[in-house]
């Protein structure tokens, strides 16, 4: 595809996906009390969006992901939440 | 259009799915164990779940003329009793002959727990001992990473695993490199709301090849879309991939694999 078809195909629903961002960063600043990892981590991986080089959509899942390499003694449950808790 | 679904969970889908499926050129559906949302309360329950996956759900989908297969094993998600683990592990023999049976299945890490890891080195050793196919689950999110190392590194210790005879699922732009560089075979998950959206799925095939890729909605219980295979296909053909190379990816590329186990075959 060429760029200008990229654009005709993406553009629209990538700029709603932007905004919905934007409008999702506004509604935690209105809200009350403290956040948590998982906001730190959000803005740590929406750096790697002004990034030149490709490779971003691989960069912002690294910046959510656990870095360590050994099993853990025992699972604390079923789910996963969607962000590291550094040091937790 | 002509598809493989190669991962759904169509014990916690309706007849309408069944329809829609083969109605969207559905030719095959591979089911694999996991969780029911609960944890079972002892290995009758994995008996009887066994005997749903190769009894009674092939013959559903026959009403709609649709072949179906199943993996089996006890899934990461209820691998922290290995006690539990060790029992089911030992009534899959009891199934693994039957004829709709492709292999072990899908198991893997849930959150990288030493228990997890025990019960995945049994489910391997015994792929290995039955010389069976291997699909393999990848944890979730923050986990997935850390999970396919440590997966990649349990399936290449032990030598008698031949890596072209396991897919491990649910690769996302983070994981999709090391599994294929080790040569294995790569799922991609089409969820609407995480792992691979149609989009980010194609990204990945433009980007790695489509040599040893396939795509799945593993539709379950949970939010998912049956129909995220053919779905996929029509975001490739707007892409301007070709028919043929569509084909190649939902039809032949599963088809070529799972065809490694001599009862896998597609009605003429
Ligand atoms: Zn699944």
């Amino acid at each position: 595809m060429t760029r200008q078809q990229v654009l005709e195909l993406y553009f629209m629903e990538a700029r709603f996906k932007l905004v919905e961002v934007a409008a999702f960063l506004d509604r935690v600043d209105r809200a009350k009390g403290p956040p948590d990892f998982r906001l730190a981590a959000f803005r740590k991986a929406m750096k790697e969006l002004s990034g030149k080089k490709p490779g971003r959509a691989k960069k912002v899942l690294l910046a959510f992901s656990d870095p360590t390499t050994k099993p853990i003694a025992k699972a604390p449950g079923k789910g996963a939440c969607g962000a590291w808790p550094a040091g937790k | 259009m002509r598809y493989i679904e190669p991962h759904g969970h169509m014990v916690s889908r309706t007849t309408d799915d069944y329809q829609d499926m083969v109605t969207a050129g559905c030719a095959a559906v591979c089911e694999p164990a996991f969780w029911a949302g609960y944890d079972r309360k002892g290995v009758q329950g994995f008996h009887d779940y066994f005997c749903q996956l190769t009894d009674y759900e092939p013959k559903r989908a026959a009403k709609f003329g649709l072949p179906h297969y199943a993996w089996l094993c006890i899934n990461p998600k209820e691998s922290e009793d290995v006690k539990l683990a060790e029992e089911v592990i030992g009534i899959i023999p009891q199934f693994i002959d039957k004829p709709s049976v492709l292999g072990i299945g899908e198991i893997g890490l849930n959150k990288n727990s030493r228990n997890e890891m025990k019960v995945l080195e049994m489910h391997v050793d015994l792929a290995a001992r039955t010389n069976s196919l291997i699909l393999v689950h990848t944890p979730h999110l923050e986990d997935k990473l850390k999970g396919t190392r440590l997966i990649l590194d349990v399936l290449k210790s032990d030598k008698r695993i031949k890596p072209e005879r396991c897919i491990i699922d649910h690769v996302e732009e983070h994981t999709v490199q090391r599994v294929l560089d080790a040569g294995f075979w790569a799922g991609m998950t089409l969820y609407p709301e995480s792992k691979c959206s149609p989009a980010r799925a194609i990204d990945i095939i433009e980007t790695y090849g489509a040599e040893r890729l396939w795509m799945n909605s593993a539709c379950d219980w949970g939010v998912s879309v049956p129909l995220a295979v053919p779905r996929t296909a029509l975001e490739m053909r707007r892409r301007g991939h070709s028919a043929k190379f569509i084909d190649q990816m939902i039809f032949q590329n599963p088809a070529r694999f799972m065809g490694q186990c001599p009862k896998f075959k597609l009605p003429a």
